[in-house]
């Protein structure tokens, strides 16, 4: 029996304590004819050693390839360390620190987490994080119409990753949120500042301002921050935590700082993985500190005068607020939270900035090799952190079907999300890329080309 | 010691940086000028603080975590071995479905698998935690409803004993919540619950069993009664351990619900998620799938999306939610296979019905007497209270000084001093007989040396601590003094 120790003599000992005759007994409060005929949908168990051999089989299957995409989940080294520690039971085994006094680990690296996160951002605090990027976009956009009291207006850029506005859409719907899209500037790839005004005239609560942006491009933060605490909204910056170890964090764009920082966490340590799971992570300044939703953890002493960590503002939360909590959200992403802190503390600022600055100059480079074949050119001239759109002689599709074959994930076609742009795609080179890799690709990209 | 005082200027990890590159035309303005407060320490010193953080918790594979409504069973290693094969961890969430086969065919084989489990049409594998599955399962009623015209419909009822999440999800989506009461034998007051349902209801979301730790005798008349008004039924299936394979949501005539494979599906707590609630629909929830949802045309497996589901609520995660807690899910279910699935709710129900049966004998006050104990079953200590003015609270913090983490206390809040116990099908017999002599002790402790157990924990890193102060004197990051 997988996984459940007792013995027959065990079973007996204890239906006698309990005084039924025998295990069915125990589900006789439930309606017989409520009762399921089985499950006939379910194979029968796998010892440990044949669902290894079935589970690597699949994922030879799925391979190994070099991989130029991007999109919003990036590929960088992970230290050795970070998940050997991070999947020790201790942590990975570990409940929610409802207990605080037999959480200690947990609760403290979270508030280191809630340190560092604080500092990269810029921002005044953080919480112990959300379920993704997006999800915690949608919900930085609540968190700006509860406290903006007026409007229920928000500003999107159509150079947020297009998936995020499907998904702070989904989320939204339902409460009378307006959700409105700004366009972008065909030459620089930037949201589109002579159309500002226009959507300024009616009240909002928040423009949203990605860092580098879906693109690739660098918006100028500076001036829509400034705009839109002009129009008496928050600013938003949706942002990439590897590139603000070498770009302005958004408590420090234009005057004020923009007002909450939020983004997707993968780059720190987090595995691909198909798409999770990774976390969000939600900051903010202070005075919007009961507005956030999550669960954040603060430093206190206990009765002898130690120091140690508790979850604090639960007054927000669902357990104790139910239907007037800041959000519905109970859980956190504690796990990936604990690799992505020890990711922080084994890279330091300066791996850190090493890394962003190492993928920066790598997709420039490639960039270079690509742009000398025929056909092949940069879309947008905004200066850029690690990804670029690039136009194609032929349909994307094409030619990254062609690629894959070649043993190349070329990037993402991009002629779904926004079909004005023709044949393009969107590419990014990280630091784990070398120099030969980079001739690889365009060695295989010229091939491809040549032969369409 | 925080990280932050291990730092050491200049100190850096070479193995782990890259060289030094030059960042090329980005604007001064848009530069960073002072660098994050990030450690800077070496590679063991990390290695150290965090592995002595991670002694500091209590977790299932150091304790017995007896905690109602939470399912803490043994995570099975192979889960996260196989779920972290290097192919699994590498692969591009934007990468072709091609290049996915392999992965692909997991989830498909668990949508499939779980279809079954749950009684239900189609299942979405993408909510990232209960909470979410909740907002999905009640955006999909909504969009139901609004889909034939039927937009009166204004209020979702929910059991007083429910889970905070209820309440607060059906706010978010726009709903006004109706709470009902419950019974003296732990049951939804039928009464109350005919006199909240009409034209104005929406939905019924239920946690059967409840987190009373009982089965609703009366679900199939509740169901009745709300599909007759129009209704649909959310199951929230936070205890779906208890029934696994006995009964299945779909035959109690549930619409829509979701799955924590965080508790019953055995993937890791991991201190607070990753969590993963895929989503089970009836026939007539199908078009309102969120996407993406894994298809397969002709043995090649595909994502559906909008393209295919046109009706749909749309999407909830930035790519296709918790993967890698799917992944950890799939074996799970494959290491048990049909038989290991009915033994969970089997040596659960044995487990709580035993545990509660010994507490009984102990001397302890069932909450619920004349009922079976699903897989959880609740001790009230109100009259220790009274007598000795020892609280659920203290008794709790005692039982971490004796090794166990705490049941969960103060929930349902209907109970007072009340602890919801529920061992898991995972735990032996000695186990939940050395836990009983721990109570027992904690007992006789409350009534000889009180000031012992009003003063627990003693034997943690910390012992209690201020959580008002915490509150009051807001600290939420380190500052360097």
């Amino acid at each position: 029996m997988p996984f459940i120790p007792h013995t027959q003599e065990d079973v007996q000992t204890m239906l006698a304590s309990i005084g039924a005759n025998s295990i069915d007994n125990l589900f006789d409060e439930i309606p017989p004819a409520l009762k399921s005929g089985g499950l006939k949908g379910v194979p029968p168990g796998l010892s440990e050693m044949e669902i290894s051999r079935l589970m690597l089989e699949r994922a030879e299957t799925d391979g190994r390839y070099l991989n130029f995409i991007g999109a919003g989940a990036y590929e960088h080294h992970i230290p050795a360390a970070v998940w050997q520690i991070a999947t020790r039971g201790e942590f990975y085994s570990s409940y929610t620190p409802y207990q605080a006094e037999a959480s200690q680990g947990t609760l403290q690296l979270l508030y280191e987490y809630q340190t560092i996160m604080a500092s990269l951002t810029g921002m005044d605090v953080s919480n112990a994080s959300m379920y993704d990027g997006a999800s915690a976009l949608a919900e930085a956009a609540l968190m700006a119409v509860r406290s903006h009291k007026s409007s229920r207006r928000i500003l999107i850029p159509s150079t947020v990753h297009p998936v995020y506005r499907s998904v702070v859409r989904a989320i939204v719907r339902n409460q009378g949120i307006d959700v409105v899209e700004l366009p972008y500037c065909k030459a620089s790839g930037q949201t589109l500042a002579e159309a500002l005004d226009e959507f300024g005239k009616e009240e909002f609560a928040a423009l949203v301002i990605p860092q580098p942006n879906f693109f690739g491009v660098l918006e100028e933060v500076d001036t829509l921050t400034d705009w839109a605490h002009s129009k008496n909204a928050l600013a938003i910056g949706v942002v990439n935590p590897m590139a603000l170890a070498i770009l302005t964090p958004p408590g420090e764009w234009g005057e004020k700082g923009a007002d909450v920082a939020v983004g997707e966490g993968q780059p720190l340590g987090i595995p691909l993985s198909s798409g999770g799971p990774y976390f969000g992570f939600m900051a903010c300044k202070q005075a919007l500190v009961r507005q956030m939703p999550g669960r954040i953890i603060g430093r206190t002493t206990d009765q002898d005068g130690r120091s140690g960590f508790v979850l604090t503002l639960q007054a927000r939360e669902q357990h104790i607020r139910r239907s007037k909590a800041t959000s519905n959200i109970c859980t956190n992403q504690g796990l990936m939270v604990t690799a992505a802190t020890i990711y922080l503390a084994l890279m330091g600022p300066e791996g850190l900035r090493r890394t962003a600055a190492q993928s920066h100059a790598n997709t420039l480079s490639l960039l270079e090799k690509l742009e000398t074949l025929k056909g092949v050119k940069r879309l947008f001239n905004g200066s850029l952190f690690h990804e670029i759109v690039v136009s194609l002689p032929a349909p994307a599709g094409e030619i990254m079907h062609a690629l894959e074959s070649r043993g190349i994930l070329g990037g993402l076609d991009l002629e779904g999300y926004y079909p004005e742009l023709g044949h393009a795609m969107l590419v990014c080179a990280t630091e784990t890329k070398t120099s030969e890799d980079l001739d690889k690709y365009a060695g295989q990209l010229r091939g491809v080309l040549e032969n369409s | 010691m925080l990280i932050f005082e291990h730092s050491r200027p200049g100190r850096r990890n070479y193995s782990q940086s890259p060289a030094a590159a030059e960042i090329v035309g980005i604007p001064q303005n848009l530069m960073r000028k002072v660098p994050p407060l990030l450690p800077e320490v070496s590679e063991m010193d990390a290695v150290r603080h965090y592995t002595r953080l991670s002694q500091k918790n209590f977790s299932i594979d150091t304790q017995f975590y007896p905690l109602g409504s939470c399912t803490m069973k043994y995570n099975p290693r192979a889960c996260n071995s196989l779920a972290m094969l290097p192919q699994f961890l590498a692969r591009h969430p934007r990468a072709p479905e091609s290049t996915g086969q392999g992965f692909l065919a997991c989830m498909y084989e668990l949508q499939e698998i779980l279809k079954d489990v749950t009684g239900m049409a189609g299942v979405c594998l993408t909510p990232m935690a209960g909470a979410q599955g909740e907002l999905i399962g009640i955006a999909m009623i909504r969009a139901y409803h609004e889909s034939r015209g039927d937009s009166a419909r204004t209020e979702i009822i929910v059991p007083d004993a429910a889970h905070g999440t209820n309440p607060a999800t059906a706010v978010m989506c726009g709903y006004k919540v109706v709470e009902i009461a419950t019974d003296k034998e732990g049951d939804v007051d039928m009464e109350a619950l005919k006199a909240a349902v009409g034209p104005q209801t929406a939905g019924l979301m239920l946690t059967n069993p409840s987190t009373l730790g009982v089965f609703e005798k009366n679900v199939a008349e509740m169901s009745k009664l709300v599909h007759e008004a129009g209704g649909l039924l959310y199951y929230d299936g936070a205890n779906l351990n208890a029934i696994l394979g006995k009964v299945k949501p779909g035959d109690m005539g549930f619409d829509v619900i979701h799955i924590n494979l965080h508790k019953t599906f055995s993937t890791p707590h991991g201190g607070g998620g990753p969590g993963s609630a895929p989503v089970g629909v009836a026939p007539r929830l199908l078009p309102f799938m969120p996407v993406p949802v894994v298809g397969s045309d002709n043995g090649m497996y595909r994502w559906l999306t909008e393209k295919d589901i046109p009706q749909t609520i749309g999407r909830l995660s930035a790519h296709m939610g918790n993967a890698g807690v799917l992944l950890r899910a799939y074996v799970y279910v494959r290491l048990l296979g049909a038989e290991g699935m009915h033994r969970v709710a089997e040596f659960a129900a044995l487990n709580a019905n035993y545990l509660m049966a010994e507490m009984s004998k102990a001397g302890f006050e069932i909450a619920y007497p004349t009922r079976r104990a699903s897989h959880e079953f609740i001790v009230t200590l109100k009259e220790l209270k009274e007598k000795t003015g020892i609280t659920a609270m203290n008794v709790a913090k005692r039982l971490l000084d004796k090794g166990y983490h705490a049941p969960t206390i103060y929930f349902p809040l209907l109970v007072p001093e009340c602890m919801l116990i529920e061992p898991a099908e995972t735990e032996s017999r000695e186990t939940l007989d050395a836990f009983v002599a721990a109570m027992k002790e904690i007992m006789e402790e409350a009534h000889n040396q009180p000031e012992l157990v009003k003063n627990a924990p003693h034997t943690t890193p910390v012992r209690r601590l201020d959580d008002v102060k915490a509150a009051r004197e807001l600290d939420l990051t380190w500052k360097q003094v």
